[in-house]
């Protein structure tokens, strides 16, 4: 990559967050007091952004394989990590258990 | 440490050993240290930096490495209202905090109690992510392909493992599962038809029906 590239990747990237906080972030709070239209509808929407795009991400990390689906490893960990949030176990747990699980499928299943 | 700094460092230590594979990668497509280095401190969005890297590597072009990466880095600019008030009012402090938006950073300070702990969660996670990703990244450009695939070691499996604990508390009300299976579901339908980094953006389109649910069933007791 050239350094002009990596210049417009700077620019651009730090541009979307920069626009997240300062330009929608002002939209989203001048809504609380509108009273009318979709306009209102911002900081509700704001809230359900977070649980539409880590579903989002947890299914692409999971099943996206170059621009496929596929069943593989990474689905038994995530298994492992859902059971395991749903008996409230710590942080740690989760992650190192998902991670543990996936690399033993592998182990096993290669070769 | 409290609870969520040391869950905010668990994270950066797996997102540091993704930054080794980043930096190999690079390596391998040709990237000097310098630009790894300049990369990983300003870009900061692991997705996209490796969307680029790969186009590079894969033979393709500037703009289209940049396009691609593009891609996956405009999501964050839907996290900027989910953390605004978390930020300082000062404007040189708030544009700091503006480059630690990312996914790892929004999900921690997300499923705080309070906005103090909030705030807490997501300086401390940020400030850990970005360190150790910048280490991870240039362990990897200097020591290159000597260090392997960090797949054996189940670490891709650590992202969503991760984020399912911090989805936990979203999906409480009715609105935040209709977000989160629709989300799913739109980014796992978009997988096949687009490339990288657009079914995530298609997934944001989950919170229209969502925000739909909400006010029906306000409407409707």
């Amino acid at each position: 990559m050239t350094w002009w590239a990596i210049g417009a990747l700077v620019v651009g990237a730090y541009g979307c967050t920069l626009l997240g906080v300062f330009v929608l972030a002002r939209l989203d709070a001048r809504a609380e007091a509108a009273t009318t239209g979709w306009v209102r509808r911002l900081p509700l929407i704001a809230t359900l952004i977070p649980a539409a795009l880590f579903a989002a991400l947890i299914a692409v990390q999971t099943f996206d394989v170059d621009g496929s689906l596929r069943l593989d490893a990474r689905a038994a960990g995530l298994a492992v990590s859902a059971v395991a949030v749903w008996r409230r176990a710590p942080f740690a747990v989760v992650v190192i258990g998902a991670m543990s699980v996936t690399a033993v499928i592998r182990w096993q299943t290669s070769g | 440490m409290s609870g969520h700094r040391r869950e905010g460092l668990l994270l950066a230590i797996a997102v540091g050993v993704v930054g080794v594979t980043f930096g190999v990668l690079a390596d391998a497509a040709g990237l000097s240290l310098p630009r790894v280095i300049v990369m990983s401190a300003l870009v900061f969005t692991g997705a996209s930096q490796f969307a680029a890297v790969s186009v590079v590597d894969a033979g393709g072009s500037g703009p289209a490495a940049v396009g691609s990466a593009m891609l996956l880095a405009a999501r964050n600019a839907l996290y900027g209202p989910v953390v605004a008030r978390l930020l300082p009012r000062r404007r040189a402090f708030r544009a700091l905090g503006a480059h630690l938006v990312i996914d790892e950073t929004t999900a921690m300070a997300s499923v705080q109690a309070d906005d103090d702990a909030a705030a807490d969660a997501f300086w401390w996670t940020g400030v850990w992510l970005w360190t150790l990703w910048n280490l991870g990244s240039i362990g990897g450009a200097r020591l290159g392909a000597a260090i392997g695939d960090a797949r054996t070691w189940g670490l891709d499996a650590a992202f969503p493992a991760a984020f399912v604990a911090l989805l936990a508390p979203h999906v409480r009300t009715a609105p935040g599962r209709v977000a989160a299976i629709l989300g799913a579901g739109l980014a796992m339908a978009t997988v096949p038809l687009a490339p990288a980094g657009v079914p995530l953006l298609v997934a944001a389109l989950a919170v229209g029906p969502a925000a739909w649910w909400h006010v029906r069933s306000a409407a409707t007791p």
